[in-house]
């Protein structure tokens, strides 16, 4: 299908209009990291959205600072499907390194834009060529020879906002927030982009279907990420202290979270309202968190599965002793290091019993980036209510990915602080045991150090105790404390965000998941339906301890799969443990476990393949 | 009016020792660490503070259970192996209003908790660090910490063959702004010590060699009692005053080095050794090392310095405990929420 002699702009008129395929695609571009593409691909993820067209971005990138092969994958979808696509039909080749298998890789039909010397149009004949010579047209409009790297990938956004008729004013106005207040980057990026546009529409013919138009479907929305939102569910929940060790995908959840404090919690004399600190190692973060949990600040961490293995001991410390504090994971692929920057949902049994002895955590599971704001605001109000350390598990996917969503709510509920007595109450009841359940809900009260009373003091062990704080290794006194917190743990299932009814048909199958893995299920069951005429129901599980809701929901069907993002079935299992008997053998898996984001094609192809259809 | 009943005395806060005092030992009988938990309860009595506004912190091992034998008015944090340093950075981030004590051991400190320590030092934390130090490892029967001198034979023979960590000269190093050594004997020097250390700002670590009469109280030991007596070369003589007190002179002002305190305390160090002056840390560190050449265990206060910021300065942060502010305080208002909306569109 090579191109031919006349210009692009006749050309989008000539491609019948059954032949078009408007906002319903994927574009991958291929670049090498650290060329400064993410700024270019966040232009043209950004221009696609103020199209009004609903749109995903999805990283998948090296572990590694510079030099190695990494894709953006921006889907554009009009029935707002934001789930990794298996195949991207478009395919912007930057990194000749890749480009043969990149664009082996395109499914016929597809487009391939690549930098003429690459000669693609000799590895297949099925697809859309256009070669472009990006590095003449960046060295034409970019004298600098230092700055040419990062503003040829610029060049490529003005090339594909051409073929696929995106207009040029919605670019610059993308550019124009992106740079705010840098007037001359943004002349040097908008000038590449303009050189691509340019280039594009003199030399190159459109022929290929796939179509940009623009659509209302993006109004009033918000683009963010799942680690961005989790440090503003952080901020508006009021955290003061805040410990952390470095750590991929999970670092950005901090860097958000210390440059709102620095923003919005500065007194007009220049003090600080909160601390951050940058600890030694995740054992030290942990540790800290704990610290000032016990001291009374609302404290958090966040961290990946190997900091969560460093945090096991202090977290069975925080749980014994009842410790509030907030630990966010950004899961990623494990086990061991794993594939640090590929994402998995393989942290959730680890997380739910870390450490030795008898313990548990609540586990809070945010769906989507708005879930990540409100649902580590819930772990705040959690942990100090249930006195405990509560986890929010997300993982990369969501975490470091770009996500449409509504915009978030200003919370309403005034801040939880928990069960705190003050000197007023001392004086009022004389004394107190700082573990003893005297309001019948399992949750002692408790007094922070500097309460001025002498009766305030108690002492904070992580050996065996009794209900007053008193060291003890006496049967009965221990196991009252024991089964205490299994009564707290077990009344948490109350208090913890409820799942989410996403489908309800009347089916006999019932679908369970949770967290990233609910774009591509939503997806699958729409395709399910119109493929196999299949309707299933799905229920989104966003907390464990596991709810009512969810028991029922299993009983309530013959067969449930259990759809996540792991090998061993994680989810599954957790179920397993806490289900009647009867009830285990309802459940199937669906698991996916590759690194790359689950996407919905898997998903129905195995559910499928299981029932027979 | 003859009552019988004397009038306990008071401290200038107006409280009794008694309001000090912590639960009964169950540390062996003669161990060192009780008699260092004597003398905090002396300092901070002496120095009038208020119990409830004290903070006990510690690890795990012999030592790291001391706090519940001292100060039962304050709150307490006993964590886990070697992490002191953690559960303190993070509760005084909470509330730094607080005085803050750390009690760890030699094995909580030098060995699994090496890591924290140093960067507690580093971070120049606003607390009294203790070490009691007796060279081996007391709950699990006997093992050599790091900190046991080279040549040092345990109960069962087995004698120490690699070099000690001086923690002292450490700290030091590393940024802690009050440093000495001390011997839980030593009831004098150990109390003026701890009473300077309650009056300064910042990170104060005291190693005090404490002897385990369990296992490391023998012929052969060099955390001993008998080896301690005979070997203990103190480089001064610690005099404090402390702010509320009248300034007696005591001291041969020639031979004296004063140091203002954070609270307008009085620290005079009547200098045994020649040209000592405490607050040059390279002189300190050499002085450190020239005695482990000379086989000699020197005590007193190596390091002090008033000037350098706490990491609390650093952190820059507001005067009320983080814990307490308010929600009008720490929820940023619905406007900046907004703002923040808008910019995402």
């Amino acid at each position: 299908m090579a191109t031919a002699g006349l210009a692009l702009g006749e050309q989008k008129e000539a491609i019948s209009a059954q032949k078009r395929v408007i906002n319903n695609f994927s574009i991958n571009v291929a670049t090498v990291n650290g060329s400064g593409s993410q700024s270019a691909n966040s232009v043209l993820l950004k221009s696609i959205f103020g199209m009004g067209v609903p749109v995903s971005g999805k990283n998948l990138f090296p572990s590694n600072i510079a030099g190695q092969p990494t894709w953006f994958i921006i889907r554009a979808n009009k029935d707002g499907y934001v789930a990794r696509k298996r195949d991207s039909e478009i395919l912007v080749a930057l990194n000749p390194e890749t480009a043969q298998a990149d664009v082996k890789a395109l499914p016929a039909g597809g487009v391939a834009i690549y930098e003429d010397y690459l000669k693609l149009d000799q590895v297949r004949d099925d697809i859309f060529l256009y070669p472009v010579p990006f590095d003449k047209i960046t060295a034409s409009i970019c004298p600098e020879a230092k700055l040419r790297k990062l503003v040829r990938n610029m060049v490529y956004v003005g090339v594909v906002a051409q073929i696929m008729a995106i207009d040029l004013s919605v670019v610059e106005s993308c550019l124009l927030r992106q740079f705010a207040k840098k007037q001359r980057v943004f002349d040097l990026n908008f000038g590449a982009v303009k050189a691509g546009f340019e280039y594009a529409q003199t030399n190159l013919t459109k022929q290929d279907p796939f179509f940009i138009e623009r659509m209302n479907a993006t109004a009033g929305k918000i683009i963010i990420d799942g680690n961005a939102a989790c440090g503003m569910g952080a901020v508006f929940a009021g955290v003061t202290v805040v410990a952390w060790y470095p750590i991929t995908p999970s670092t950005s959840v901090i860097e958000a979270t210390t440059d709102l404090l620095k923003k919005l919690r500065v007194t007009p004399e220049g003090k600080a309202s909160f601390a951050v600190v940058q600890a030694e190692d995740e054992l030290a973060a942990i540790g800290m968190v704990l610290g000032a949990g016990w001291a009374g600040a609302r404290s958090m961490t966040s961290t990946s599965g190997p900091g969560m293995s460093l945090m096991a001991e202090f977290c069975g410390l925080g749980y014994y002793t009842e410790i509030p504090g907030v630990i966010v994971i950004v899961q990623r692929s494990g086990p061991s290091t794993g594939m640090p920057t590929r994402t998995q949902q393989a942290d959730l049994l680890s997380a739910a019993f870390l450490s030795h002895g008898d313990t548990k955590h609540p586990i809070l599971l945010p769906g989507s980036v708005k879930e990540c704001f409100e649902l580590t605001q819930a772990a705040f109000d959690l942990a100090e209510r249930m006195q405990t350390p509560v986890f929010v598990l997300t993982d990369l996917d969501l975490g470091m990915n770009n996500w449409m969503s509504e915009p978030f709510d200003y919370p309403v509920k005034p801040l939880d602080r928990g069960k705190v007595l003050t000197a007023e109450d001392l004086n009022r009841l004389g004394s107190f045991a700082r573990y003893r359940d005297v309001d019948g809900d399992a949750i002692g009260w408790r007094t922070l150090p500097g309460t001025l009373h002498p009766k305030a003091a108690y002492f904070t062990r992580g050996s065996g105790h009794n209900d007053a704080a008193i060291y003890t290794e006496d049967p009965d006194e221990y196991q009252a404390v024991m089964e205490r917190l299994a009564r707290k743990f077990e009344n948490a299932r109350k208090m913890v965000p409820a799942p989410v009814v996403v489908r309800e048909t009347g089916s006999k199958i019932g679908f369970l998941a949770y967290g990233s893995t609910d774009c591509a299920l939503t997806e699958s069951l729409d395709q399910i339906k119109r493929r196999h005429g299949f309707d299933a129901d799905y229920m989104r599980i966003r907390a464990w301890p596991f709810t009512q809701a969810i028991h029922d929901f299993v009983a309530g069907h013959e067969r449930v799969y259990v759809v996540e993002q792991n090998r061993d079935a994680q989810l599954a299992s957790l179920l397993k443990l806490d289900l009647p008997a009867d009830q285990v053998g309802k459940l199937r898996s669906i698991l996916h476990y590759n690194g790359l984001p689950i996407d919905a094609e898997s998903i129905t192809e195995e559910f499928a393949a299981k029932e027979g259809l | 009016m003859a009552t019988g009943i004397a009038t306990p005395k008071v401290n200038h806060i107006g409280l009794p020792v008694l309001d000090y005092r912590g639960g009964k030992s169950t540390l062996c009988a003669g161990c060192g660490h009780n008699a260092i938990s004597e003398r905090i309860v002396d300092a901070m009595f002496e120095m009038g503070v208020e119990p409830e506004r004290v903070m006990k912190m510690s690890g795990i091992g012999c030592s790291s259970k001391t706090p519940a034998y001292f100060m039962s008015r304050s709150h307490s944090f006993n964590g886990v192996h070697g992490r002191m340093p953690a559960t303190s950075t993070g509760a005084i981030l909470a509330n730094h209003t607080m005085t803050t004590i750390g009690v760890s051991g030699d094995g909580d400190t030098a060995s699994i908790g090496m890591g924290q320590f140093v960067h507690l030092m580093r971070r120049n934390l606003p607390m009294i660090y203790i070490i009691e130090n007796n060279g081996v490892y007391g709950l699990t029967k006997g093992q050599f910490s790091a900190t046991a001198d080279l040549g040092s034979k345990l109960k069962t023979g087995v004698v120490n063959d690699l070099p000690p960590i001086d923690t002292c000269a450490l700290a030091i190093q590393l940024g802690a702004t009050f440093v000495g050594r001390s011997f839980s004997g030593d009831k004098k020097q150990l109390l003026s010590m701890l009473k300077a250390a309650i009056a300064h700002k910042g990170a104060v670590l005291l190693d005090v060699i404490s002897p385990c009469v369990t296992f490391n109280d023998h012929e052969g030991s060099t955390k001993s009692y008998k080896f301690m007596q005979e070997n203990d070369e103190p480089i001064n003589e610690i005099g404090f005053v402390a702010s509320f007190d009248e300034i007696e002179v005591d001291y041969n002002s020639g031979e004296v080095y004063e140091v203002e305190m954070h609270d307008g305390s009085n620290l005079r160090l009547r200098k045994l050794l020649e040209d000592y002056d405490p607050t040059d840390k390279a002189n300190a560190v050499r002085t450190l090392m020239e005695a482990h050449d000379n086989d000699e265990i020197l005590t007193g206060v190596f390091y002090i310095d008033t000037e350098k910021p706490t990491f609390i300065d650093q952190l820059n942060l507001v005067d009320e405990p983080l814990a307490t502010l308010p929600e009008s305080t720490t929820r940023p208002p619905k406007s900046a929420f907004d703002a923040l909306m808008a910019a995402l569109k």
